[in-house]
This record gives C-alpha cells, structure tokens and sequence, in this order.
C-alpha cells in the first residue's frame, strides 16, 4: 500500500516537474535544444561572490536562468581567496560543483589539470566575445569557460580637486606625474595606486607596463623598466604614499573616498562605494599614456562559469546549457548594468554605454584589454610573481629600476 | 616425579598467564582510543608531511592523485631559494628578539603585580586581552596603528615631538621586521605574564621573611630566592615561547605578507607562500619539515626539562 503511494507521488512530481520544465522551455526560447539532460532536476554551483550586494545580484541572474532551464540549484558561495583551495579540496574528494565559477586567470590553471570539461563539445563557443576574455578562458585551444561580464581598471579622479588645482585630467605619463605632483599637498597624495607584493600588485602595474609595450614574456625589456620608473618617480617624489606597497585596492579605494587622495588606480567594482559618498565627484578616464602614439592596454578582470568533467553526462549537459543562459546577451546586460561591470560581448558594447554612461572609460579600455593568461597561459603566475617583487625592490630601494626585474627572477 | 611437577607448575604459570594476558588486554583496551586518536589527528598529518615533501605534489595531484616520487628535490630547491637564508635569518631574529622581550617584560609585570595594590587583580586580568584577540583583528588594527601617514603610533610621536619624519614601520624593509616582532612581543606578554606569575605565587613567603633577616632584599631576594625557585616554570616558558613563535604565521601575514620587499619573510611564511600561492606542496612540505625539525630540538630539550622537575 504505501509503497503504491509512494510511487504514485513520485509519479506525480515527476510529471509536474516535467511540465514546468516544458513552460520553462516555452518560456525561455534561449535554451539549447539538447534533449539529454531533461531528466535533470537541480544543479550544485559554487562561486565567491559572498558579500553584498554582489551576491543577491549574481544570485537573481542564477534563479533566472535556473527557472529557465527548469531546475533548482543549490549555490555555495566562500570568500574569495579561499576558492581555490575549497575546489582542490573538492576535487580530491571527487565532489566538485556541477557549475564552478572561476577567476579569469586561474581557469587555464584549472583546466591544465584536466578537471574542466570543454565546452565546445557541449555545445557552446566563445563567438562575439571579446578575444581577450576568450584567451583567458581557453587551454590548448578549446574553451572551458565564459564571463558573462568582465572588468579592468582605469584612472579615477576627484574633479573638485582638479578643478581647484586647475588640472586636467592626464593623458601621458609627463601629465600624470606633473598633476600628481601638483595635486599633492599635506595630508593629501596626488596619486593612489595598489603595489602590494601579490597579485594584485602586478595587475595594477599592468596598464602602465602594456600600455608601454611591456610583455610578460620578456620582463627585461626597457618598455617594462620604464613602467617600473613611473611607479618609482611617483613614490619617490612624494606624490603617491611610500603606503602603497601594502596597501590592498579596497585600501586605495578608502584613500580616496578619505579624500587623502586626489586620483586612482581601481576597477568599476569600487563605484557602489563610491556612490554611497555623494559629496565625491569622482570621474574615470583611462589609463595615460607614455608616448601620444600608443593605444592604452589593461588587463581583463571578472569570473569565468566553467562546469567541472562529470560522470552524469546528462548533468554535464544541463550544467553546460546552464552556463549558456549565464552568457545570453539579455543576462549579459542585466548583470553588466546592476554590478557595474561590461558585458564581454563586443555587439553589446555601443548599447550598453548608451544605457551606463558612467561606465565609458572602462568599456572603451575593455575594447582594447588584454587577458593576464593569454600569452603564458598556466606559466602566468610565476611571471606575476616576479612583477609583483620587481615592484617592491625598487619602491624600497633594495635594487635600483634597472636591476629590479633581474634581481626578482633570481637573476 | 619430576615431569609432574613440572606440568602443574607449567600449568599454573599458564593460569598466571592468561589472567596477566586478560590484565594486559584491559590496559591496551583503555590506551586504544587515545592511541587511535592521536595516530589519525598526529601521526597521519606527520607522516603524510613527510610523504609529501618526497613528492612532486601539485595543483594536477588534488585532481588526478598522480604524485611522482622525486627523493629529495624539494629540499634542496628550498634551500637552493634565493629567499631560504633570509628567511632562515628572519625566522632566527623573529623567535629570539620575541621570546627576550615577551620574557623579560613579561617577568617585571609578573614581579610587579606580586605586590598587592588596589585594583591589582584587575589590571593583571586586563593584561590578558591581548591573548584572548583573534590574531586577524590584532595584526589588522596593528596595521592600522603602524600606518605611515596616518596611523596613530606616528601621529602620536610627530605631536609630542618625539621624531621629525614619520617612521616607515612597515614600509620600509629595515623596520618592518622590527615593527613585526614588536607586535609579536605585545601578543606574548599576556602568555609569559600568567605563568611566570603562578610561579613566583609558588614560591613560600616564609623564603623572604627568613632571607630579609640575612639581609636578602630587594635585587639580592630576587637572585638568590625568586630566580632559582623559578628556573623550573621559567624554562618551561622559555621552550614552549620558541615552539610557538617559530611557527607564527598569521601575524605576520596579517601585517606585511612578508613583506615589503620580502624583508618578513620566515620559514613558516616561505612554507605557507610555496603552498597555497605558488601550489607546489611538494615544497611547501619540506619547509614545514625543516620547521617542525627546529621545534623538535626544542621540544626535547623541553620534555628533558619538565622530567627532571617531575624527577625532583
């Protein structure tokens, strides 16, 4: 008898299921016609969007392409430094997410180890998204995830300050360091940028140094050593706080909400904070240049979904449509506009500038960005080490511009 | 004859036997669980420690399992590392000029609150704050307090006049480590406080009261009663001090990272570096192994002291 009842509850919900995930289907139109993963019922996902509003934001777009596809998902979220290791935790016990979200330069990493399933053989491609962002998540030419939306930083400025200091806001190096100079007074710095002895140390050192010609494949060049002498001159003049060798971007960031400095180097991710201070008018521009000839370059932030390989392979599929839906250009918009961030498909662009004005600077610096991972792929950390202790030697003073490179290489 | 004796008194002895085979088992039976315990919360970590550095232990092994055996080449590459010295200097400065500091401040607060004054109990209570901080909350509001520009330490000093230019404490790599051990030492007292304490508590007053009548006060009470009564809890404090400052990690990640320009960097942050940011555990172990090696010899020497107190 209750066995009987049992089945025929089960019965039930499996055809209600079925039928919402048939509306679910009309519904969306988006999904890709795939008809294994049907039987398919919820999703695990992981990512390290844990602190507001960013994840009720990313949460929203998950329940919309999650009603699409007509599924549940269970979504696990951990603070960002500590993501890699819960996924290396994860893989030895064999329990990783079926949807993993990955920053951009570690997903060559991962899918080097052979965790990733590509994404080309279930049905998905990297077409129409920005050529940086596709380096950055392809290994050994195929695909293993996509962003949605994507980031990179430019130069912030306070504008009553450089009104008052009569300055504008600088367009080459000479610019920069003369309205860093000029706009430094006591108790206020000029500049503000993040020279940490971590990656992000090096990412903020990015724009200057590509920017130049620099290219992580040779750190020994003069196009590198001249970015390092602009970090230097700036420190060194006093225009920018001997600080910045330890101060994080979320540092530089309360620098200059503080008013203790007049610009900035930071990402669009700063800009909620930033709002919540009125009496800051703040404005972006992208990052100089050192010689009029050349094109601004900086590197491409934001995260990947990827879907980790999967026995299930009906589990694979709905994880991979699932990341689909994540990439639509409808979804690709929502998330660009409420977070502050770029859609990473170039169609998108001209629309999405229209709508966000505030965000000009970046998408234009995204048109041109490059991904950190796209010339040396999973060798890329060990070249990031090494800018990222060139920076220190010569913002200390331990090794002269010139030998900084050398020295932090062994050398 | 002979052969019957000896029978019954084999079988007696075999009685003996299985009851002292049924005594013995109880014994193992009550150890059993301790033992256990620390085989698979000890041991297991220990030698897996062990295993690892004897590996090729990367990011691909958590995926595949896959860990070739590569003998002793993770120990030499960290010791071939332009950084190991440094750090094996760092690590050296750090634990001595922590434990000096932690141990002589730590004794005259000790000494100090010995004398019964109003409020005393109170403000040797408050002491312990320090030890009852989170280590992250300590090294971010250290962090804060040594900021150059703005930090409080800085400020305070520039307005009393006490110095001219505004000390890079933990910009500069000439000052970072001292800066870094100076907070080690505030973190240390509280530890060094409370035991030195109920040790001098320890010692009988009737000790001074005779020694005053020979003319024992003040310095000369002090070397001749309290230090030599003390020697025991003083070298207890002393050797668990080096076990636990030589490993200490997340202070100095907190404040510096190691850095600047790697000017902080310790074993025990070279191990965690080698690790969790470049992945190369294999490596990572072999630091940790050299680490634990050092706190070994100090454990012994430990262990050795605290048996000859039992002994005594």
């Amino acid at each position: 008898m209750i066995s009987k009842r049992i089945a025929a509850a089960l019965a039930g919900a499996t055809t209600v299921s079925l039928l919402l995930a048939a509306c679910g289907d009309n519904g969306g139109g988006s999904q890709s016609s795939s008809s294994s993963g049907d039987s398919v019922k919820s999703l695990t996902i992981l990512d390290y969007y844990n602190n507001e509003p960013d994840k009720t934001l990313v949460q929203k777009g998950l329940d919309s392409c999650a009603s699409t596809l007509g599924i549940t998902i269970k979504r696990e979220t951990v603070p960002g430094e500590t993501l890699i290791q819960k996924v290396l935790q994860q893989a030895s016990s064999k329990t990783l997410p079926d949807v993993l979200m990955l920053d951009n330069p570690d997903v060559q990493q991962i899918a080097a180890t052979g965790a990733l399933a590509p994404l080309n053989d279930l049905g998905l491609s990297g077409d129409g998204v920005i050529q940086g962002m596709v380096d950055a998540t392809s290994y050994q030419g195929k695909l293993y995830g996509l962003a949605p939306v994507t980031n990179t930083i430019a130069l912030f400025y306070n504008k009553d300050m450089l009104t008052e200091a009569g300055v504008q806001p600088p367009k080459t190096w000479d610019e920069l360091k003369a309205a860093a100079k000029k706009l430094t007074k006591p108790g206020r710095y000029g500049m503000a940028f993040n020279a940490n002895a971590t990656y992000e140390g090096s990412w903020q050192f990015l724009p200057a140094m590509w920017t130049n010609g620099g290219d992580e494949t040779d750190l020994n060049t003069p196009q590198v050593t001249e970015a390092l002498q602009l970090w230097t001159d700036l420190v060194q003049s006093g225009s920018a706080s001997k600080s910045v060798i330890n101060w994080t971007q979320g540092d530089v960031n309360d620098q200059f909400i503080a008013g203790k400095a007049a610009m900035m180097v930071n990402g669009p991710w700063q800009i909620p904070a930033l709002n919540k201070n009125p009496k800051i008018k703040w404005d972006v521009v992208t990052f100089p240049l050192n010689k009029p000839d050349q094109k601004p370059v900086a590197p491409l932030g934001g995260e990947a979904w990827t879907v980790p390989l999967n026995k299930d392979q009906a589990k694979e599929q709905k994880a991979a449509d699932f990341v689909k839906c994540l990439n639509s250009d409808e979804n690709e918009l929502a998330w660009a506009k409420a977070r502050y961030t770029i859609p990473t498909k170039t169609a998108l662009l001209d629309e999405y500038v229209k709508e966000v004005p505030s965000m000009k600077a970046f998408t234009e610096q995204v048109k041109t960005a490059r991904s950190r991972t796209g010339k040396l792929g999973d060798k890329w950390p060990a070249a990031a080490k090494v800018i990222y202790q060139a920076i220190q030697l010569a913002l200390t003073g331990k090794a002269s511009v010139q030998d900084a490179f050398k020295q932090a290489s062994g050398g | 004859m002979v052969t019957l004796t000896r029978t019954t008194v084999a079988g007696r002895e075999r009685v003996r036997g299985r009851r002292r085979r049924g005594e013995d088992l109880t014994k193992i039976l009550f150890v059993l669980p301790a033992a256990v315990a620390m085989l698979a919360l000890f041991g297991y970590p220990v030698v897996k420690n062990l295993l690892m550095s004897l590996q090729d232990y990367t990011l691909r092994t958590f995926f595949t399992g896959e860990a070739p055996w590569i003998g002793l080449q993770n120990y030499s590459a960290v010791v071939k590392d332009q950084l190991f010295s440094d750090a094996m200097v760092n690590t050296a400065l750090f634990t001595i000029g922590s434990i000096a500091f932690q141990f002589a401040i730590g004794l005259a607060l000790a000494l100090f609150f010995r004398q019964r004054f109003p409020l005393g109990g109170l403000l040797r209570s408050l002491l312990l704050l320090p030890w009852l901080l989170p280590l992250i909350v300590s090294s971010a509001t250290w962090r804060s307090i040594l900021e150059q520009d703005s930090g409080i330490l800085n400020r305070s000093l520039l307005g009393l006049h006490v110095i001219n230019d505004p000390v890079p404490w933990l910009n500069s790599p000439s000052v970072a480590l001292i800066a870094v051990i100076g907070v080690n030492i505030w973190i240390g007292i509280p530890f060094n406080v409370t035991l030195l304490y109920s040790g001098l508590a320890e010692i009988p007053d009737e000790l001074y009261e005779a020694g005053q009548l020979d003319g024992a006060t003040g310095w000369r009470a002090f070397r001749y009663i309290t230090w030599p009564n003390l020697r025991s809890v003083a070298s207890v404090v002393l050797m668990l001090g080096v076990v636990y400052t030589i490993k200490v990690l997340d202070i100095i990640l907190g404040l510096t990272g190691g850095g600047p320009a790697n000017a902080t960097q310790t074993l025990a942050t070279q191990s965690y570096e080698k690790s969790f940011v470049d992945f190369k555990f294999g490596q990572g172990a072999a630091l940790s192994n050299i680490l634990i090696a050092i706190s070994f010899v100090f454990a012994v020497f430990y262990l050795r002291s605290t048996r000859r107190a039992v002994d005594e």
